[in-house]
């Protein structure tokens, strides 16, 4: 999937995330989390996969995350992946 | 027969909250439907979907039914909230604005097709459907008996009574008919009927008289907007004991009878029939949530083995 | 080095400090008498009352090394604390130990006096800014947090001596009665300075209300205090005790709620002459709603409810449902009316409520208390000193001091907060002992200690989910994942200090 405008998807929510996404050449991947220290890990490990799973190779993509849950995360990154593309 | 499963309480999450969403496994409802219609702003619909699949998946240790409302037969939305939440497994849709019967053959044949799609049952997932007008009473009669899938009717109030052009009185007397009409035509097709959603979450003791107004009519259950609602309902609802010391007689009898061979049930010299068993499990499955029976219900007992 | 028995690495000696890790909640043993204070004499015609604070300290002899005393009662509305350092500051004295009953962000002014030499040790729980810059490592000050109890113990057995008491009196006359239940900074009653005005060398009443001899409701009596000085204001009076407290509408605190009441009501504690204490949090407070619903359908009345009080208590009191209420600390303003004017609505020192080594504290005499948790680890430990980023923030307050006593102890909590685990396998602090916690209830299930396990057919017969505490973890886990430990460096920063005045578990600076 090609990455294509700007788009975002989420809240500021607790529990939600809000995921900013951006054509790029490269793929760069931005996380802000209140759970950061415990999670970060497991955050950017699921953005992966959505990202390979939609095989989105170029963006630049930023969540601010108010400790979502991993199903919320694959779905709000999935649904700004969509707008953009 | 129907499987008399519990529907007391079917309370509404909204799609597009995480918040909420997760706690579906822990909400004491018989059902939790997950809205994609009324609770979702138009532009949100895609990551809710999105949201209410993933968390569905994820779902797997399922303690109560699932089902998800998707958006009008009216509207561009259906038939993505369809494709996105059915492979997730939801037990089944509630269709809203069901006013004509040919709305709940066009959704049955709608889920066929994705059952054969996904390659699951025919018949897997379940309908309850939303009558919402004046128009949708009067066919309620048809409505009831169009699909196999269709295991309730639910009445919606709010739109019921905008569809009247009235404003909705608490007191609920406007809804005396169309609540009669729709709690007949479930019974005539032996299905169940859900009465309709009380707006004012902060209006707890409204909310209990409207609970006892309608066990009194005689639905099923009821839909709920807030998760205090639901020990209320359930405690109107709750079983007298001298219905459960029934109830435990007629499931006895059953037995006994299982025990002896025969297919005929009686008690007391009276006939046993099936609603009346149906009864039976559902005011013990009731106090058995309630922890006012241990009893545990074996179906096989009850309805002897599945082939036979 | 040596590990306690709950397993955490204690050092031998901390800042000069020979430690003594926990061993169990109940054996140690008290030697010798209580310490005293110095004995003094007034006479007709003496003058207690002195124009201003830095007469006072200057009359208390307040000096450089020494340690001043002062409550919490104002919370976060306090300005006598910020008050009395800068005036010891600007006195020129140094290296001034604080042993309030906490520290709350509104002394985060005290921070430069700190860094300046002026406060170079803190004898009690922190909140806010200062504990996050100690823990963090930007700032140098050794905090050690005790109990309700444990401070009044510390007093008593001289591991604290406080040499100069400041006691904020919402009302006072000239000659030193103070009253907690009038005026405008008015807290309902000052429990946790009772200790402060028994064993300071020197007390001081620091108050914005002077009224015409006698004060009463006297709460602390003129016998014990030496000093009176006016000032302009305690604090800001919106910020001392809530309004209201409410009960919870979240539905995960309700059905927690629920359940924990359930447990209570299996117990068979709750009949006539049950005692019970409950935090002031949402959950727990719907819990003592649940609770009080359950003594009115059964007619049930209660012998005493105990702690921080709340409205919610005060009308259980009023309807007679509890014959009395033991107050170290009124939450909101309906506890202050009521501890002004109902005789059963009775003021309580922290030494009366939890003191180990008195002859008998009323943690002692609860059937139940509800307590809150930041975290708990399978072995039922609690913290509710450190936030989940490690890095303190919090009194114990009477949380172990309650679990010790009470016969049945429940920890409400839920189960994820925003994807934090809860229950996990370890917890950053150990503030108490899980040997004295006999049920953790989340909105998943209940797990219940060795004391209750046989309340489990009955739970389940009422539809309630019990699990084992490992079960819990991992279904939690399932949800959220399993949490990467905090990294801390070997640097201790602060004491968990039981009530008994072992350790039971230390504060170390986080890494990074």
């Amino acid at each position: 999937m090609r990455i294509n405008k700007k788009a975002q998807a989420g809240t500021m929510q607790s529990s939600d995330l809000i995921v900013f996404v951006e054509p790029a050449d490269d793929l760069t991947i931005e996380i802000e989390s209140t759970v950061q220290q415990q999670f970060g890990h497991l955050i950017e490990t699921r953005i992966k996969q959505v990202l390979k799973r939609l095989s989105v190779e170029q963006c630049r993509i930023m969540i601010s995350d108010r400790g979502a849950l991993d199903y919320a995360i694959d779905a709000r990154v999935e649904a700004a992946l969509r707008r953009a593309n | 027969m129907i499987h008399p499963q519990l529907r007391r309480s079917l309370l509404y999450v909204p799609g597009n909250m995480p918040a909420m969403l997760q706690n579906i496994p822990i909400f004491s409802c018989d059902v939790c439907i997950i809205d994609l219609e009324d609770a979702v702003p138009r532009t949100e619909k895609d990551t809710a979907r999105l949201l209410s699949r993933r968390f569905i998946e994820g779902y797997t240790q399922r303690n109560k039914e699932v089902y998800v409302r998707i958006n009008g037969l009216d509207t561009p939305y259906f038939r993505d909230d369809l494709a996105q939440i059915l492979p997730a497994m939801p037990d089944g849709i509630r269709l809203p604005k069901c006013e004509h019967p040919s709305h709940l053959r066009r959704i049955d044949d709608l889920l066929t097709e994705f059952e054969e799609y996904l390659g699951c049952e025919i018949g897997r997932f379940k309908v309850i459907a939303s009558v919402e007008s004046a128009q949708g009473i009067i066919n309620v009669n048809e409505t009831a008996r169009a699909s196999s899938r269709l295991v309730a009717l639910g009445f919606s109030a709010e739109d019921y009574t905008a569809n009247l052009q009235i404003d909705r009185p608490k007191t609920g007397e406007h809804l005396v008919v169309p609540r009669q009409l729709l709690l007949m035509a479930c019974r005539a097709a032996d299905i169940q009927a859900i009465d309709t959603v009380w707006a004012d979450a902060s209006d707890q003791e409204g909310f209990r008289r409207e609970c006892e107004h309608i066990k009194v009519l005689g639905f099923d259950g009821k839909s709920l907007i807030n998760p205090r609602q639901i020990d209320v309902l359930h405690e109107v609802l709750a079983p007298k004991p001298d219905e459960i010391d029934y109830a435990l007689q007629v499931v006895d009898a059953i037995k006994g009878a299982r025990e002896q061979g025969t297919g005929v049930v009686s008690l007391g010299g009276k006939m046993i029939d099936a609603p009346v068993v149906a009864r039976a499990v559902r005011v013990l499955l009731s106090a058995k949530s309630l922890g006012l029976v241990d009893t545990d219900i074996d179906e096989q007992v009850i309805y002897g083995d599945a082939d036979s | 080095m040596s590990k306690n028995s709950l397993g955490r690495e204690i050092p031998d000696i901390w800042r000069g400090r020979v430690l003594r890790p926990y061993r169990d909640p109940f054996s140690v043993q008290p030697e010798g008498p209580r310490v005293a204070r110095p004995i003094r004499r007034v006479n007709p015609g003496d003058n207690k009352l002195l124009g201003s604070l830095r007469e006072a300290i200057e009359a208390s002899g307040l000096r450089d090394g020494m340690t001043i005393g002062a409550h919490h009662h104002l919370r976060n509305g306090d300005q006598v604390l910020n008050s009395v350092v800068k005036e010891i500051a600007a006195m020129g004295i140094r290296d001034i130990g604080i042993a309030s009953s906490s520290i709350h962000p509104v002394h985060e002014v005290l921070i430069p006096f700190i860094r300046d030499g002026v406060i170079t040790r803190i004898e009690s729980g922190v909140n806010g800014r200062i504990s996050r810059m100690v823990s963090t490592g930007q700032l140098d000050v050794p905090i050690v947090t005790r109990t309700h109890g444990g401070r009044g113990r510390a007093m008593m057995c001289g591991d604290i001596k406080v040499d100069v008491a400041f006691v904020g009196a919402p009302t006072c006359d000239e000659y030193g009665n103070i009253c907690a239940s009038k005026g405008p900074s008015a807290c309902g009653v000052v429990g946790y300075s009772h200790s402060d005005a028994d064993y300071a060398d020197c007390v001081i009443a620091v108050t914005d209300n002077l009224v015409p001899y006698p004060a009463f409701p006297i709460s602390i009596p003129q016998t014990k205090v030496d000093y009176v000085v006016q000032v302009d204001s305690l604090g800001d009076p919106s910020k001392i005790v809530s309004t209201t407290t409410r009960v919870t509408t979240d539905p995960i605190g309700l059905q927690i709620a629920k359940y924990a009441a359930t447990v209570i009501d299996l117990s068979g504690l709750l009949k006539t002459g049950f005692s019970f204490q409950t935090g002031a949090g949402g959950a727990s407070l719907a819990t003592a709603a649940n609770v009080r619903d359950l003594m009115r359908k059964r007619g049930i009345v209660g012998s005493f409810g105990a702690g921080g009080i709340t409205g919610y208590f005060v009308d259980m009191l009023e309807e007679g449902l509890l014959e009395a209420l033991f107050d170290v600390q009124s939450f909101d303003l309906k506890a202050v009316a009521s501890v002004g004017r109902n005789p059963a609505h009775i003021e309580m020192s922290a030494d009366m409520y939890a003191n180990p080594f008195n002859a008998g504290c009323v943690v002692n005499r609860l059937d139940c208390v509800v307590l809150g948790a930041r975290e708990i680890d399978t072995n039922f430990n609690v913290n509710v000193n450190t936030e989940s980023d490690g890095t303190l923030n919090g009194n114990t307050g009477g949380h172990a001091d309650t679990a010790a006593g009470a016969k049945l102890a429940i920890v409400v909590a839920p189960s994820i907060r925003a994807r934090l685990p809860i229950v996990r396998d370890e917890v950053t602090t150990i503030s108490t002992p899980g040997e004295t916690i006999d049920a953790i209830v989340t909105e998943r299930g209940v797990a219940l200690n060795s004391k209750y396990q046989a309340l489990a057919p009955d739970l389940r017969r009422r539809g309630i989910p019990v699990k084992s505490i490992v079960e819990l973890r991992d279904e939690i886990y399932g949800i959220t994942g399993a949490p990467r430990p905090i990294e801390f460096t070997d640097n201790i920063v602060g004491l968990v200090e039981y009530r008994d005045g072992t350790i039971t578990d230390v504060i170390r600076q986080v890494k990074g």
